[in-house]
């Protein structure tokens, strides 16, 4: 790529061919999940065991979002928990909404 | 200040409230956007459940997929509903564009995470060339969205037989096509409200993302970042993309899979 001269005084380091294979590989495993979860869509029979499984495949790629692209895990633990730990108020959200929702179908039907 | 190797520690002489300390190891942009972040975590969290409560309070589409009708009665099959791409009319292929928008954006994650890398060894042309495939992808997930969403307004040629309460307040039957708030041909209402509400909020992200793109791209190239001595709004910015995709992860999940 054709840009301007290079008068900085920041060294470039050469490329650790080892952590872009790293990236590399996470991708890969981002797709393969995602390609079992369509597998899943088309064969398993729907219900709540699918549901489950999809949550917890999804889960699953998050984990490798965060921790591989977004390098959570390499920052100060104080700070790994101050983002993680807050995230246990949605596993009440998510029970108190289901529950809501189950009685208005109830209600309803 | 982040840059200097000092900072980090305490100074012995100031101790650790005389200022030039860096609480958390992080840089005060890079926290802030971890704290943005988090956030925007409860706000998304918070549509994806009030969709999960709204969609078990309505019972799903129990007949045989081949006699799938919409019907404001029961919840559509997402398989069913999104089952078309650009330049094949009237073909039945479900769930291969919304896949294809799914590899885009995940691919886009992964070129930018290259960007950041490359920015970590300061080598410009690195950074700039990842940048932007970055942006083509954010770009090329964009106009997917909006022609999934020009198909979901427009809808199939057949519509639905709906019996609803129109925007006068009178309660007509009449055939539907396509969906706006009012109504649905695919399904209850509330359906199409959240489609538009969820990912209209995640496009608005992603469109945001795309123009913080554009300007670390356009920084980077102009050697914003190499006058500057580092290349962390790339990481910033990198964050945030992350985040998006970290978003239309569960979105997938919950509108097209479930």
């Amino acid at each position: 790529m054709a840009l301007q001269e290079n008068k900085s005084s920041l060294e470039i380091i050469p490329r650790n061919e080892e952590k872009i294979k790293k990236i590399w590989k996470t991708a890969g495993i981002l797709l393969l999940l995602t390609s079992i979860e369509f597998v899943f869509a088309f064969t398993l029979p729907r219900g709540i065991l699918l549901y489950l499984i999809f949550v917890g495949l999804t889960i699953w790629k998050a984990k490798y979002i965060m921790m591989d692209f977004m390098h959570l895990g390499e920052e100060a633990k104080p700070l790994f928990y101050s983002i993680v730990v807050p995230l246990i108020f949605l596993v009440w959200l998510v029970i108190a909404l289901m529950r809501e929702g189950a009685d208005i179908f109830m209600i309803r039907w | 200040m982040s840059t200097t190797a000092t900072a980090a520690g305490v100074s012995p002489k100031r101790g650790i409230w005389g200022g030039g300390n860096e609480p958390l190891k992080a840089s005060y942009g890079k926290l802030m956007m971890w704290f943005f972040l988090l956030s925007d975590i409860f706000t998304f969290a918070a549509f994806l459940v009030a969709y999960a409560a709204i969609r078990v309070s309505y019972p799903g589409y129990a007949g045989p997929e081949e006699a799938f009708i919409g019907s404001n009665e029961y919840w559509p099959i997402p398989e069913l509903v999104f089952d078309a791409i650009p330049f094949f009319h009237g073909v039945h292929i479900p769930l291969a564009f919304v896949g294809l928008m799914t590899f885009i954006l995940i691919m886009s994650s992964v070129t930018m995470v290259l960007a950041v890398e490359a920015g970590h060894r300061n080598d410009r042309n690195d950074v700039v060339k990842w940048l932007l495939w970055t942006l083509l992808g954010g770009i090329t997930f964009l106009s997917c969205q909006a022609w999934e969403w020009s198909h979901f307004i427009h809808g199939t040629e057949g519509g639905s037989m709906l019996t609803y309460v129109n925007r006068m307040g009178q309660v007509v039957t009449e055939t539907v096509y396509g969906a706006n708030l009012f109504v649905n041909e695919y399904g209850p209402v509330a359906f199409a409200q959240l489609f538009f509400f969820i990912t209209g909020f995640h496009g608005f992200h992603v469109t945001i993302g795309v123009f913080l793109l554009f300007l670390a791209f356009y920084q980077a190239a102009v050697g914003v970042y190499e006058r500057r001595g580092h290349y962390e709004m790339v990481e910033k910015i990198g964050l945030y993309w992350h985040f998006v995709d970290l978003v239309w992860v569960f979105v997938f999940t919950f509108f097209y899979l479930i």
